[in-house]
């Protein structure tokens, strides 16, 4: 921080907790990344189904899945190409046929992929 | 970039929650309720005072501060107060206080034990055996001295609560104390080989009112290592008005030379006393000067009389203002030593800038029930040694251990999140309701908070922060001192 000193304990604690917050959203998405995303308690798990990135395929910090590709909103649509898992993505035959447009890259775009609703 | 960054620009923004003070010229955030203390620069502080108008977007502030700071700075300080949440949107809700129960198997690290509840002073304004008592010590169920068998049950009941912790502390009370001597040395004795035998470490203190400090008492006193805190009230006149025998005689020539002795003899701890402060004694600088200048005292520590408000000596608003100016002033004393890295034994001003240090942050007023439990002299586990034997505030028994639907129920009623007056106040995590028993007393019920004291908490506590900041300032090295 420039312009604020952490001057107790506490304030260095949450400085410490801001640095990380920080450097972890400059890190965006880890993916298949071996190192890890920022300090955490618990391991990393780069567990995934694929060399390529296609996010969404790790674990979250708590080794879980529940904040990641399972829910209906977090599936990706790389899954439906390529993947056995039954993943719910629109359809694109019918419905989303523009769903990927704006993606031409999924590294990078992945982000402009919206949630389509019937 | 985290897309969230990107959303947020464009609303307008307001102060957040934070208490603001100033020390030797510099200006200070008390964050609230994470108690971070965080010194702002011109460019922070110039956000925070063109907000302090009322709620105004980025670029308001970046025009409005144009003339003094450069765009990039105004943004930046922008940025690190909304990350210690000191600015946010003008429209998020208000954080609510967070019900964080503590975990289960949270470690028990001081037990205190009533090893009597009987005493050989009548002072006029004690709490257990006074008009205000909420125990019958006299004609009660509970036996008045504690045996050898409940004392060594407390310390196994110590051991297991304690947990992984490696160190446990007794602490032994009364009333008066050293009536049951023969108990507290076979105490002492089991404790210490019990403590080694599971890998632990006891340390030991008592609290006395010094009538019975005859020279064997305090040889061992000293051999074994008790810490030793003595109830006295001052010089003469105010001793003997309020701490006197059954017979109404005053104790200060008697406890005076037996202090003296414990002084001289008793060196392997640092021995403090601990001074009632009344309507009738209120002279904080005379009591202090007397019993560190004039008897010796490592350290003193005063605590407001508890008592319901009609009593006589109660404590009125006027008295708590003069009670407040004089801890000032002595504040400033101690301030004054620290600044020269030297030793000043008003406890009071360095307990609580030891807090303000550590950016503790409280959901109860203190660890009673948790990390801190009283036995009653018949074994009986109360919230503390001050309700030691009230069958409402009992919480278990050292037989047969904790009883945890019992300790729950307290832990939830006891929470600040149930403590709405608290939830507007700057001055909650360093106060967070005040003492339980401080509570019963006043309002007949121990989860209340203590809002006779807020006006003083907020005063008191503000002093501090700026004892604090100066010391930031000017003497950095000597905050070290509480880094444990």
């Amino acid at each position: 921080m420039k312009h604020l000193a952490p001057i107790n304990q506490k304030a260095g604690r949450i400085e410490a907790h801001v640095a990380r917050e920080k450097a972890a959203a400059e890190l965006d998405v880890v993916g298949l990344e071996s190192r890890p995303p920022h300090e955490q308690a618990g391991p990393h798990f780069p567990l995934g189904c694929s060399l390529v990135f296609f996010p969404g395929w790790e674990a979250d910090s708590s080794g879980g899945t529940a904040g990641l590709c399972q829910p209906v909103e977090r599936d990706l649509f790389d899954c439906h190409l390529m993947c056995f898992w039954p993943a719910h993505v629109p359809d694109q035959l019918n419905h989303a046929q523009d769903w990927t447009a704006k993606c031409a890259s999924a590294q990078k775009d992945w982000r402009k992929i919206d949630l389509v609703f019937p | 970039m985290n897309p969230s960054v990107a959303t947020r620009t464009g609303g307008a923004l307001a102060l957040r929650e934070f208490h603001p003070f100033e020390a030797h010229g510099a200006r200070f955030l008390y964050m609230v309720p994470s108690a971070g203390i965080f010194r702002l620069d011109d460019a922070s502080a110039a956000v925070l005072d063109a907000l302090a108008a009322g709620p105004r977007t980025a670029e308001a502030l970046v025009d409005r501060l144009a003339t003094v700071h450069s765009e990039d700075r105004v943004r930046e300080a922008i940025e690190e107060l909304r990350q210690i949440r000191a600015v946010g949107d003008v429209d998020a809700p208000r954080e609510e206080v967070a019900n964080d129960l503590p975990p289960a198997g949270f470690p028990l690290s001081t037990m205190v034990l009533n090893v009597t509840n009987k005493c050989n002073l009548a002072c006029t304004y004690c709490y257990e055996y006074g008009e205000d008592k909420i125990v019958d010590t006299q004609y009660g169920k509970q036996p008045k001295f504690m045996s050898t068998e409940t004392a060594e049950e407390s310390v196994e009941f110590l051991l297991k609560e304690a947990g992984a912790n490696p160190v446990a502390h007794l602490t032994f009370f009364g009333g008066e104390t050293l009536l049951n001597f023969p108990v507290l040395q076979q105490t002492v004795a089991y404790a210490r080989r019990r403590a080694a035998e599971v890998g632990k470490r006891m340390e030991f203190s008592l609290t006395t009112n010094a009538t019975l400090l005859e020279p064997d008492v305090i040889e061992w006193l000293a051999e074994n290592h008790i810490g030793v805190t003595i109830s006295i009230d001052g010089p003469k006149e105010v001793q003997n008005g309020l701490r006197v025998f059954h017979n109404g005689k005053g104790t200060y020539e008697v406890v005076l030379p037996r202090i003296r002795e414990l002084l001289r003899v008793h060196r392997t701890r640092p021995i403090g006393a601990r001074v009632t402060l009344t309507q009738r004694n209120l002279d904080v600088l005379g009591i202090f000067r007397h019993l560190t200048e004039e008897i010796g005292f490592w350290e003193v520590g005063f605590a407001p009389v508890t008592t319901s408000s009609q009593r006589e000596y109660a404590i009125d608003s006027a008295g708590h203002d003069r009670m407040l100016h004089q801890f000032e002033e002595l504040g400033r004393g101690w301030l004054d030593a620290a600044l020269r890295d030297e030793h000043h034994g008003f406890s009071n001003a360095k307990d609580t800038l030891e807090e303000i240090h550590k950016g503790v942050s409280k959901a109860y007023g203190c660890g009673a029930g948790l990390g801190l439990m009283g036995v009653a002299t018949d074994g009986n586990v109360s919230l503390c040694h001050r309700f030691a034997g009230s069958d409402e505030h009992t919480i278990g028994s050292v037989a047969d251990g904790v009883d945890r639907e019992r300790q729950q129920a307290f832990l939830v009623d006891h929470h600040i999140r149930n403590k709405p007056a608290c939830h507007t106040c700057w001055a909650r995590p360093i106060c967070s309701g005040g003492c339980y028993h401080e509570a019963h007393v006043r309002y007949g019920e121990s989860s209340a908070p203590n809002l006779h004291y807020c006006t003083w908490v907020r005063s008191w506590t503000h002093t501090c922060l700026e004892f604090y900041g100066t010391l930031a300032e000017r003497n950095p090295s000597f905050l070290a001192r509480f880094d444990a």
